[in-house]
Order: structure tokens, then C-alpha cells, then sequence
């Protein structure tokens, strides 16, 4: 009896025990998981202000993303946070250290303008913490730190494309007219020098202030130059302004053709420019109207997610950065800094725009640059893309 | 050349009309309303609105650019302008700050913050071309319209001030509001008028200057520094001073950034300073007694 008691006492308690370690053993982790199992994304985007419509156009791409692929990586559960910079630089690395130091985010992402991303580069060397341009063009950004890897695009990969065009069909004679800041001056330099040694002549090179109230007195020395063509850079957002005084100039009719970087025709303006944009041709990474099954499934989903809206080349950055980081985590089983840096090099996919490859040496992007012209598809004004350069790497760099 | 110069005058005529109503309020009432920019920028919506929802043709939709703004403008002068008159200047400027900050906040919050795109009429989008060569003249039809309507504006302005009761009421109303209301004269009455009148100014200002300026909700913020440098230079004391120095401004501007691209947006300033020092109360102002 008292074996049988004792047997069955000790059972018990075993059991209890078991049962209570398992508990503990359960409850342990789940209680971290709570702290420790999200996988924070800082989104750092201009939101309002000028350069507003970059930061919508990412910001949509991004959720899109997550709302196709899930929340859930490596069993761990993706939390984004969005802040809004406004396009101010100081506010960009301030709101850089908080993700970084409060919110302990495994990867920043983001960046509309050059000199924001410039701004937090230094935060994300110091934290080690990879930091992903979504939109920011200037070339040298991803020298600004070990840690930047960028998937939007480079202005002298956009340039040198219509620059080789513009070479091979009759334009022997191009006025440059760009923006005077850091993309711009890119622009400007690599467009250039690819004319130039392609036989072509630059008579002028003309820069307008980030803030240009009236295009008149640059438009009339563009047209007083006489040239074949003028090759424009402008910041998003100024294209239709421009556009306009373009052909209300005459320079259309005094046959001066308008080539540039995809900026100038975003999709996000393009619709609303009205006829005077057609048969504009430019050279970029995308267009809405790109002819790819992947391109086609992406544009139906982001306008079904939101109605109003085409997707531009911003949100094709977005998009691809959230793949990258997403396939990084997944690849590092959520381990952070830099084995995710590691894991985010040499990433090779199919994006809406083609294929593209994160170049594991200079951490930018390499993809197809297309040669586009604005036409009407279904009484819509879309860049109708009708030559492609394959797997251009970002010339800036090959120095 | 003439190119240019009929640019130069398309533009300082906009930058007259949009600063013209400022000159009024803070010449004649005596108050720095900075949030001048914002009524301009009102009219600015008004008229995409009208033209974009409404489908409006865009003669129809300025007299409406004007309306509303200076209705607009009339209410605020009621509510929250009228008990700032008698503060100090520091005072008005950072009430009228802080009201352009929340005009900027709320179009951004009910129009969204991108660049308004503006479809002109086509008789509006000719150009015409005489002469040749560095005589060659060159006529955008709306850089033309608007001169048209900013010398009408101005000959108006100018005969209502100096030829009508009304004028010669705000002017003893502004001098001295104490005696001008023991004359009988309705002085609360005339001021909000005035008020109304150059908020509405502001507004068809931004109206027509939409399409050549771009707007978006930053427009007053942009804007503000070329009214005032227009206000400083030409004087508030009557309607010629700013026009003449919207017009030098403007020529001034557009010449600069063809022949010395470099400079390019510094040479309203550089040329603001060199007046300024050398007229300190502004081109067309009689010395201070």
C-alpha cells in the first residue's frame, strides 16, 4: 500500500512538476516573444510638405508589400513605423537615432531626397544598422556608410540612357537644363560627358534653384541656343509647371525636342499634364506602363489598395526595398545589423520594373534602364517603353 | 531682348497684384499681415477648384477668386484681426505667422500637399512672334492678359483712393481714427472693407499666378519674402510705388537669371539691398516728418 501511495505521490508531484516546468518552459519565451519577437521597420518618409507625394507613393508600395507577404517572418512579427520628415534633413536623423535607439529597428528605410539620406547615414553606421534608400538618386549616398543598400535608382544610370538615345537619333546639339542640387548636378555631369562622347555638342548648361518661381527666362536662353534638344532634370512634382511653359514658349514649334530622366513624366503627374507631354522621351528604371506579367499584377494590386493613385518609380523602390529586407530577415532568421547587411548584398529578384540585383561590392542597385515615350494607352498618357540598356550599374561608381 | 523685357513685365505685374493688397493693409491700415500669402493662396484653390470640380470656364471663376478670399478675408477681419490693431507691430507679425502656418496645415490637410495643375484655355496658351533676331519680340497670350488686368487694377486702385469719397474716408479714417469717427465717418466699416478689398487683391493675384508660379500649399511661405521685398522697395504710402517696383523687381529678376545665371535668384535681393540703402523708407515714399 504505502509503495503503491508513495508510487502514486511521487507521480503526482512529477507530473505537477513536469506540467509546471512546461509551463515555465512556455511561458518564458512566450513572454519575451511579446518584447522581443517584432521585427521593427523605421520608415522614414516626407509625409507632408513638397516632397509629400514620394513619401505617399513608398509608403503605399510598402504596405502593399506587407499585405501580400504577411506580418509574419522567421516567426517573428513585422511591426513598420512610419514617420514623417517632411523633407527636412535635421528631423531625418533626429527621427534616424529615435528608431534606431528607442524602438531597436532592425533595418531603416525610406529616404525621399538626397540630402535626407545623407543625414541619417551616420546613424546607421554608428547603430550598425542597415539602412535602405527607397528614392534618393544622388550616387555617392550609398558611400555615405558602409550600411546603405539602395533599390530605387542612380541619376547617372537614368541619364547615360537618353544620352546614347539622343546620340543615335539626329540630336547633335542638346542644352542641358537641371535643378541645381546633387541629383541634378549628376544628371547634368553624366548625360554630358556620355553626349559628349558620343559626338554631340553642349552649348549650354543651365541650372535653376531648387525653388524656381518662373521657367521663362531659362526657357527663352534654351531657346535662343537653338539647340536639337534639351535634356531636363527637375525634382518631381515641378514637371507639369515646366512642361506647361515648355510648349507655351514655342520651343516645341521652333523644333526643339524635350528628352530627360523619367522625373519629369512620373506617373504620379503624368496623367494630369494633358496633351502637351505627348511624345516626350526619357530614359528610366520604370514605368507603370512596363510590359511584364510581374508589372501587371503589381500596378492591379496598388490601385486596388488605393484607388486614386498610379504607381510611379518611387513606389517600385519601396516595394523592392521591403523585398529586400523581408528575404534578409528570412535568410538571417531575424538576426540583425550585420548578418542582415549580409543577407541583404547580392539579393538577385524578378521587381516589377525586371530583373534587378543588389551588387553586393558598391550595395546599389544594377537593372535594365528603359528608353520611354509618352503615348496615349486607352486614353490615358502613359511612358510607353520601346528600348531597353540590360543590367546597367550605376556609372558613378566606375571610378 | 524684348522677349525678356515683356517677361520681366508679366511677371513684376503679378508680383504687384499679389503684393498690391498687402501695400493696403499695411500702408494704409497700418498692420503687417503676413498671413497675406495665405488669401492669395485661397484665391490659388478657389480657381483650381472651380475649374477642375466645377468645370468652370476660367473667366467665369476669377471674379469668384477675388469673392472669396475677400469674404474670407472680411469674417477674419471681424474675428481675430480687428482686436490686433492696436498692438504692437511684433505682435501682428506673429499672429499673422502663426495664421499663414495654420492655412498652410489645413489646405495640405483637405487638398493634399502636390502642385496643382492648371488647365488654361487654349485662346489663353498662344503665343505670338514679331521681328527677328535680338528684336525679336515674343507674346505669350497669358503673360499678355495678365498685364491687361494688372493695369486696369492699378488705374482702378489708383482712381477709387484719390477720386472717390471712399478713398479720401480711409485715408482720414487712417490718419486719425479718433477725429475721422467724430466726423461721422464709419471707421470700423471702412477698414473692413479695405481689409476685404486687399484680401481680395491677394486672392485673384494667386489666381493668376497659379499657372506661372505653381501652388501648393507652401505658396504663402514661398511667396511672402518677394511681397515684402516688394512692399519695402516701392513704399506703402501709395499705389505707383509698388507697381514701379513690382516692375523693376520683375525685369530685374528675369534679366538677372538670363545674362547671370549664377547669380540667378540673388539679384532681387542684391538689388532690394542697394535701394534700401540708398532709400531707406523705399523708392516712392516722401521722407518721414
Amino acid at each position: 500500500m504505502t509503495t503503491t501511495r508513495r508510487l502514486v505521490t511521487h507521480s503526482a508531484l512529477g507530473a505537477l512538476g513536469t506540467i509546471a516546468c512546461a509551463a515555465a518552459g512556455l511561458l518564458t519565451p512566450g513572454f519575451a516573444a511579446a518584447q522581443a519577437d517584432a521585427l521593427k521597420i523605421g520608415l522614414i518618409l516626407p509625409m507632408t510638405g513638397p516632397f509629400a507625394s514620394t513619401g505617399r507613393q513608398i509608403e503605399a508600395a510598402a504596405r502593399l508589400w506587407m499585405a501580400q507577404n504577411g506580418a509574419k517572418v522567421a516567426g517573428k512579427t513585422v511591426e513598420l513605423i512610419v514617420k514623417d520628415d517632411a523633407g527636412v534633413a535635421d528631423t531625418t536623423r533626429r527621427l534616424a537615432q529615435e528608431l534606431v535607439v528607442n524602438d531597436k529597428v532592425v533595418a531603416l528605410a525610406g529616404f525621399g531626397l538626397t540630402p535626407l539620406a545623407l543625414a541619417a547615414a551616420p546613424v546607421a553606421t554608428q547603430g550598425k544598422t542597415p539602412l535602405v534608400v527607397m528614392a534618393a538618386a544622388t550616387s555617392s549616398i550609398t558611400e555615405a556608410s558602409p550600411y546603405i543598400i539602395r533599390t530605387s535608382f542612380t541619376l547617372p544610370q537614368a541619364a547615360i540612357g537618353i544620352a546614347e538615345w539622343a546620340a543615335k537619333n539626329k540630336i547633335k546639339k542638346a542644352v542641358t537644363m537641371v535643378t541645381d542640387y546633387g541629383p541634378g548636378i549628376d544628371a547634368e555631369k553624366f548625360f554630358v560627358d556620355r553626349f559628349l562622347l558620343n559626338g554631340g555638342t553642349v552649348p549650354e548648361k543651365l541650372r535653376t534653384p531648387l525653388r524656381s518661381p518662373d521657367f521663362a527666362p531659362v526657357l527663352q536662353k534654351v531657346r535662343d541656343a537653338q539647340p536639337d534638344a534639351v535634356f531636363v532634370f527637375l525634382p518631381s512634382g515641378q514637371g507639369a509647371a515646366f512642361m506647361k511653359q515648355f510648349a507655351e514658349r514655342g520651343l516645341d514649334k521652333a523644333g526643339i525636342k524635350l528628352i530627360g530622366t523619367g522625373d519629369v513624366v512620373d506617373d504620379d503627374i503624368l496623367a494630369d499634364m494633358g496633351d502637351v507631354a505627348l511624345g516626350v522621351v526619357t530614359s528610366h528604371h520604370y514605368s507603370a506602363a512596363h510590359k511584364s506579367p510581374a508589372n501587371q499584377k503589381y500596378v492591379a494590386a496598388f490601385q486596388a489598395a488605393n484607388p486614386k493613385m498610379r504607381p510611379n518609380f518611387m513606389s517600385v523602390g519601396g516595394y523592392d526595398g521591403m523585398r529586400v529586407i523581408y528575404k534578409a530577415l528570412e535568410a538571417t532568421k531575424g538576426a540583425s545589423g550585420e548578418a542582415l547587411l549580409a543577407a541583404m548584398k547580392g539579393q538577385i529578384f524578378e521587381s516589377p520594373r525586371g530583373q534587378v540585383l543588389i551588387d553586393a561590392q558598391t550595395r546599389d542597385i544594377v537593372q535594365d534602364i528603359y528608353i520611354r515615350r509618352v503615348e496615349k494607352v486607352n486614353g490615358a498618357l502613359y511612358n510607353v517603353e520601346f528600348d531597353a540598356m540590360k543590367g546597367v550599374k550605376d556609372p558613378g561608381k566606375n571610378r | 531682348m524684348l522677349t525678356l523685357l515683356f517677361d520681366g513685365i508679366a511677371y513684376g505685374m503679378l508680383l504687384f497684384v499679389l503684393a498690391l493688397g498687402l501695400a493696403v493693409t499695411m500702408g494704409l491700415m497700418n498692420f503687417i499681415n503676413l498671413a497675406h500669402g495665405a488669401f492669395a493662396m485661397a484665391g490659388g484653390y478657389v480657381l483650381v477648384l472651380l475649374m477642375q470640380r466645377g468645370g468652370w470656364p476660367f473667366l467665369a471663376a476669377l471674379p469668384v477668386c477675388f469673392l472669396v478670399p475677400a469674404l474670407l478675408g472680411a469674417a477674419l477681419e471681424r474675428t481675430v484681426y480687428r482686436p490686433m490693431y492696436r498692438k504692437p507691430h511684433l505682435d501682428q507679425v506673429l499672429f499673422s505667422i502663426g495664421l499663414t502656418f495654420m492655412a498652410v496645415a489645413a489646405v495640405d490637410f483637405a487638398m493634399g500637399s502636390s502642385q496643382q495643375n492648371l488647365q488654361l484655355p487654349d485662346w489663353l496658351r498662344q503665343r505670338w512672334e514679331f521681328g527677328s533676331g535680338a528684336a525679336m519680340l515674343g507674346v505669350g497670350a497669358y503673360r499678355l492678359f495678365i498685364v491687361v488686368v494688372c493695369v486696369a487694377l492699378a488705374l482702378g486702385l489708383q482712381a477709387l483712393l484719390t477720386r472717390t469719397r471712399f478713398g479720401s474716408r480711409l485715408r482720414a479714417a487712417v490718419d486719425d481714427p479718433t477725429v475721422a469717427a467724430g466726423l461721422g465717418i464709419p471707421v470700423n466699416r471702412v477698414f473692413l472693407l479695405t481689409f476685404a478689398v486687399g484680401s481680395g487683391l491677394a486672392g485673384l493675384g494667386g489666381a493668376l499666378g497659379a499657372d506661372i508660379l505653381g501652388l501648393d500649399p507652401s505658396f504663402p511661405l514661398k511667396f511672402m519674402v518677394y511681397f515684402l521685398i516688394v512692399c519695402a522697395v516701392g513704399g506703402t504710402q501709395s499705389i505707383t510705388g509698388p507697381l514701379l517696383a513690382a516692375l523693376l523687381l520683375g525685369i530685374a529678376d528675369v534679366f538677372g537669371k538670363y545674362y547671370l545665371p549664377k547669380l540667378g535668384g540673388f539679384i532681387v535681393y542684391t538689388l532690394m539691398i542697394v535701394i534700401l540703402l540708398w532709400r531707406p523708407q523705399g523708392l516712392f515714399t516722401r521722407e518721414a516728418r
